[in-house]
């Protein structure tokens, strides 16, 4: 790093050097380890889980399809964070009220496809029996019909992204203070969704789900139905992020991200950009929430809760912001890591996961694709 | 098998009478008793009536003996001998309770005295009636106290009697709510209205279940036919509701300043450290919590090795806590915070690891599990404000304390050289270092400072909540919207806003529930933004994005 400039310029200067200027969607390898991907994801995942019995040695169990798409939709989770804190400079603390309400809006519509099959057999939520209402309140109407379910899990976070994003962005609200009035948001949600007269199922949430579209939702075939559709979703998020990133847009919320009052004086509002591209994230959130809650079968307000956001950083963190890549690599290192060290040793992870923290903003502000880039890039330059 | 021996009984015990009475007459007889003997009678050998009218008949003679008679009645120390002998058995000697003569020996077939439910209620009443002309003050406020809740209107005269004669003012108070309650049940119009008027000048909640009852209405009619009542139930609910609210309103502005001396003790250091050096110290709250266990641990020491000074505990523990916290929180600066300048979002990623670590690590001290940290003496009880309103001592010096901190935190930054270069620090970083500040030094100093005050926050927590180790938590977003609310690197503004969110957080929890508030609280911070942007950040002109 040159000593003579200010650390801040220095820094900006690095980032841009690792955020070229690409105008194609994927290069050529890009293509190919795309199509690579796609085809693990699939094809050979599916086919292994399901085609081979299960005690061939090249069975892959349940329990790791399970992980696998569980992790996808945090991986989800983790791109949609790029874009707004890799590209646009905007760390939000509260994606996970986004994630958890796209979550809720699936839930909502698992709930009803429960039937009368519930504890207490009646048409409404076993929650609902509890409490002794008699009908479903105005906002659960519709949502028997999973159209419309799926509308609410793009329609409820992006509106809500929309509403707080103009206000927040319109009086120039940014860096640390919007990150911590984001966390204030979730944290405010999530104490309205632990009251049990809010309609959400209170503390428990919703559970216990029975079917999804007719299928019963804890069969093989369900499971890797809903293994899929989270590889194709998170492989379209990709693709959709990086059209984002290499168009004129991204380019002009690079540009805010470094100067934003440069961008200003030359006559750009940065709040349409800014807006446009948080509601984005948004609700790439919520439809992971929404592939997220059939998988895990649980939702509760503890989504909601301050760390679960801030744990979403760490992910991109981890991989490397402003590469779209290197979050979603984030997302499955972390989370791999922590179902092991969960099992393993409960006791150490939250010092894993503190140490993580510190030791990846100190030591590895591009992450793990930063020091992929850079030894490249070493190994590229040496023979000169 | 019980049946038998009764029956058994029943045939013996004239034999036995026969026996006492040979027994009385060789006894030399003791002074007369003054209760008469057929209520005696009628107390233990009569029909649950004839109890009730008996205990009742006791009360009103005033006899000095009725008291001793009932109570014993009530332990069920009294059994009779046959249909007629009466007699008080206590540690084996038993009187004869119409003469007062003693019995010896022990007669061998006796039968408790049967009391139902009704009679002990009536008993228990009738002894309180009694009690209230006792020598102790704390008999006569217990036995006021158990009449509230079950007299009836022959107990009348016997309040009547003990409220002339009482001075106490609380026992007064509780004496005359009984005797309007009475009085309210009497089927005499003018004494009931008297009640209703007398019960205008109650300062006692309770007061208003006994007068909404004459107001309600059953169907389209009201529960109470005359119209005089409900007039003057009105008005003496007028008054009532009026004095209590005026309580409410005393308390729920104390509530709410207590909560912003909370408030302000969380988040003054955060403002410190935020105006100094634009990071934002996740870790904020578990140096609170740093605190909050220091306190503990100190408590113990004091337990352990000087208990007799045990009250004079917090005198040592808020050094300790100051330090500790101060320490853990300069470690943190120069270990990971200093190299983070100029990115404020990795330092708030990096602080955030930080306070991981620092829970996970009390965890694995002091446990999971919340730790009791005890109040001094000194501090329990309270200031009795308003009969609905009770200031307890623990607030009131936590108040006292904050404004106390408030105040040398302020001769600190505008009085001392440390002050003069934290606030240059603060405003122009680069032109202080070019002038010569040490820069660095003053960041460790300046956020050591910040540090101990949390740690300070901390000692004050522990005497009014629970200390476990996610105490730091639940402070952590209040505190950062006072930080964002009132602006950087002002006192004044943090001050104005730690107070105003607190006040403003307990009316709107009495109006729309704790929940509700803090989402109100927080649509308004944003909205307050939208207005003032520039005002609340403090960051101005060429400033803003610097």
């Amino acid at each position: 790093m040159n000593a003579s400039l200010p650390p801040q310029v220095a820094a900006q200067l690095e980032r841009r050097r690792l955020v070229a200027p690409q105008h194609r969607l994927l290069t050529r390898g890009g293509w190919i380890a795309f199509a690579l991907v796609a085809y693990v994801l699939l094809v050979l995942v599916p086919g292994l889980n399901l085609l081979l019995p299960a005690g061939h040695p090249l069975h892959l169990a349940d329990y790791w399809v399970t992980l696998g798409g569980k992790i996808m939709c945090y991986a989800m989770v983790a791109l949609a964070m790029d874009l707004i804190w890799g590209y646009a400079g905007i760390l939000s603390l509260g994606h996970g009220l986004f994630f958890a309400l796209g979550g809720y809006a699936m839930g909502m519509y698992l709930m009803r496809s429960i039937g009368r099959e519930g504890v207490y057999h009646s048409d409404l939520p076993d929650f609902m029996v509890f409490l002794d209402w008699k009908t479903y309140p105005w906002y659960w109407s519709f949502t028997d019909h999973f159209w419309y379910a799926a509308l609410l899990v793009v329609l409820v976070p992006g509106l809500l992204a929309f509403a707080f994003g103009y206000f927040a962005f319109r009086s120039r609200i940014k860096g640390v203070y919007f990150s911590i009035i984001t966390q204030a948001l979730t944290y405010a949600f999530m104490l309205l969704f632990f009251r049990n007269d809010t309609g959400f199922g209170g503390n428990n949430g919703f559970t216990d789900f029975k079917r999804i579209l007719g299928y019963p939702i804890a069969a093989p075939g369900t499971r890797v139905g809903l293994f899929i559709a989270t590889g194709v979703a998170l492989l379209g998020a990709l693709l959709l992020a990086r059209y984002v990133v290499t168009s004129k847009l991204g380019r002009v919320l690079t540009a805010i991200r470094d100067a934003e009052s440069r961008v200003m004086f030359c006559g750009y509002s940065p709040l349409h950009y800014k807006l446009f591209v948080w509601t984005l994230s948004a609700v790439l959130c919520g439809i992971a929430g929404a592939l997220y809650v059939p998988q895990v079968g649980i939702i509760n307000p503890s989504e909601m809760s301050p760390a679960n956001s801030i744990e979403i950083a760490i992910w991109a963190a981890v991989g490397g912001r402003g590469t779209l890549i290197g979050p979603i690599v984030g997302a499955f290192v972390v989370n791999g890591a922590k179902s092991w060290f969960t099992q393993a040793f409960p006791e150490y992870w939250l010092f894993f996961l503190g140490l993580l923290f510190i030791l990846v903003t100190l030591f590895l502000p591009h992450g793990v694709i930063g020091l992929l880039r850079r030894r490249r890039a070493t190994t590229a330059t040496s023979p000169r | 098998m019980t049946h038998f021996l009764a029956c058994l009984r029943r045939v013996v015990a004239p034999l036995a009478l026969l026996g006492v009475a040979t027994l009385l007459a060789s006894v030399s007889p003791s002074p007369a008793y003054a209760i008469a003997p057929e209520l005696i009678h009628d107390l233990a050998l009569g029909e649950n009536e004839e109890k009730v009218k008996a205990i009742s008949a006791l009360v009103a003679s005033g006899d000095p003996q009725a008291l001793p008679v009932l109570q014993s009645l009530l332990a069920g120390e009294v059994q009779t001998v046959g249909e007629t002998t009466v007699l008080r058995v206590k540690e084996g000697i038993a009187t004869d309770l119409a003469t007062g003569a003693k019995v010896e020996p022990l007669p061998e077939s006796r039968d408790d005295v049967v009391l139902n439910n009704r009679v002990r209620r009536e008993l228990a009443t009738a002894i309180a009636a009694l009690q209230l002309e006792a020598p102790e003050r704390a008999t006569r406020f217990a036995a006021a106290h158990a009449l509230q809740r079950g007299a009836d209107e022959d107990i009348l005269p016997v309040i009547q009697r003990a409220l002339a004669k009482e001075q106490d003012a609380e026992i007064r108070t509780l004496l005359s709510l009984t005797q309007a309650t009475l009085q309210l049940a009497s089927t005499d119009k003018p004494t009931r209205l008297a009640a209703i008027h007398s019960l205008a000048e109650s300062r006692d909640p309770n007061t208003k279940t006994l007068l909404l009852p004459l107001l309600e209405k059953r169907g389209a009619d009201f529960v109470e036919t005359d119209s005089d009542i409900r007039a003057e139930a009105e008005l003496s609910l007028r008054a009532i509701e009026g004095r209590l609210s005026k309580g409410e309103m005393v308390g729920r502005v104390f509530s709410g300043i207590s909560l912003g001396s909370i408030l302000l003790l969380a988040a003054l250091g955060l403002a410190i450290t935020y105006g100094l050096m634009g990071v934002i110290n996740m870790a904020h709250g578990e140096l609170i919590m740093i605190g909050a266990y220091a306190t503990y641990v100190v408590q113990n020491l004091f337990r352990a090795y000087l208990p007799g000074a045990f009250d004079f505990y917090l005198l040592a523990a808020l050094p300790a806590a100051f330090a500790a916290s101060a320490v853990a929180g300069m470690v943190m600066e120069r270990t990971v915070i200093r190299f983070l300048y100029g990115r404020p979002l990795e330092t708030l990623l990096a602080t955030w690891g930080l306070s991981l670590i620092l829970i996970q690590a009390v965890r694995t001290v002091f446990g999971a599990q919340n730790v009791q940290v005890e109040n001094p003496a000194w501090m329990s009880g309270g200031v009795q404000l308003f009969s609905n309103v009770v200031l307890p001592y623990s607030r009131i010096v936590i108040i006292g304390f904050a404004a106390a901190v408030v105040a040398l935190i302020a001769l600190l930054l505008t009085r001392t050289r440390l002050g003069l270069f934290v606030r240059g620090v603060t405003q122009n970083r680069s032109m202080a270092d070019a002038l010569g500040v040490p820069t660095g030094r003053v960041d460790t100093y300046a956020f050591g400072l910040g540090s101990g005050i949390a740690g300070l926050a901390g000692c004050a927590l522990s005497q009014i909540g629970n200390v476990g180790p996610d105490l730091g938590q639940s402070y952590i977003v209040d505190s950062f919207m006072v930080v964002v609310l009132g602006g950087v690197g002002q006192l004044a503004g943090t001050v104005y806003a730690a107070m105003g969110l607190g006040i403003a957080n307990k009316f709107l929890e009495a109006w729309s529930g704790a929940v509700l508030a803090k989402i109100a609280l927080l649509v308004f911070i944003i909205v307050f933004i939208q207005k003032r942007p520039q005002g609340l950040f403090a960051i101005k002109g060429r400033m803003a994005d610097a």
